[in-house]
């Protein structure tokens, strides 16, 4: 088959001058606020590593707590969701595949970012009645 | 017309990985990637905590004692590095993105930053775990 493209049609849109910049900057911004977030989970985790289920609960339902563990949970799929595709990205090359993947990912990150979330709301806001 | 696709030549390669002596730039390149992919497991392993709490309390201490196995503290030993190490890497990813510490030995600083920076902070965590009767 003979292609008509021209090589500039084919580039046009793909390179630099394309979406990629709203990507690229999205990870920036996700990693700096990640930052604090990261920091507080690991005291967070610290503690948590030593409660029993009621200590846990008590400790979900602050305020503070809550949302800080619902913002580390969502900022860090919404960046694992980046990073994950530029690797797919780089490494598999077959089309099919590499779509999988992707949907794959976004699927993935999707689910268990609503899947957090509203576990986080659930105990934060019943007090751990199941 | 001319055949437009007889113009385009095979991209250029990058010399091949094997040909070059390893950098602590690009080990510590490498390691970003993969603490990174390993992060995916562990923000997968986080969610999961809340589902568990979520799910009452025979879920919790189920979910716990899995976390708290051997298997368990050797899976989140490398999660707390993996965690230090991405921190460290990525935030000389940010300076990086600013244009600085762009030369070679600002870049092996922060290679060796980043390694010291991790390591040190993971054992002082496990500390902190041991001393405070988290383990």
């Amino acid at each position: 088959m003979t292609d008509f493209r021209t090589p500039r049609s084919r580039a046009q849109g793909l390179g630099a001058a394309g979406h990629g910049v709203s990507h690229w900057i999205a990870e920036r911004v996700s990693s700096v606020a990640l930052i604090p977030l990261v920091l507080w989970g690991v005291f967070a985790v610290l503690r948590l590593a030593r409660s029993d289920y009621e200590m846990a609960v008590a400790w979900l339902a602050s305020p503070v707590n809550a949302v800080l563990l619902a913002l580390l949970a969502v900022v860090s799929l919404m960046h694992m969701h980046s990073g994950m595709r530029v690797v797919v990205e780089d490494y598999i090359h077959r089309r099919i595949t590499k779509a999988g993947l992707l949907l794959l990912n976004l699927f993935v990150c999707a689910l268990f970012g609503a899947l957090a979330l509203f576990s986080i709301l659930k105990v934060a806001l019943s007090g751990g009645a199941y | 017309m001319s055949d437009v696709s007889k113009t385009i030549r095979a991209r250029p390669t990058s010399p091949h990985v094997q040909v070059w002596r390893w950098h602590l730039t690009a080990i510590t390149s490498i390691m970003h990637r993969i603490t990174g992919v390993a992060l995916y497991g562990g923000t997968l392993i986080l969610a999961g905590w809340t589902i568990a709490l979520a799910f009452g309390p025979e879920a919790y201490a189920s979910y716990m004692g899995l976390l708290g196995s051997p298997l368990g503290k050797l899976v989140m030993f490398g999660l707390s590095f993996a965690v230090f190490f991405h921190l460290a890497k990525g935030v000389q990813h940010l300076i990086w993105d600013t244009g600085l510490a762009l030369k070679v030995p600002a870049a092996n600083a922060g290679a060796v930053a980043t390694l010291a920076f991790a390591l040190v902070a993971t054992v002082v965590v496990w500390i902190i775990a041991a001393m405070t009767g988290a383990l």
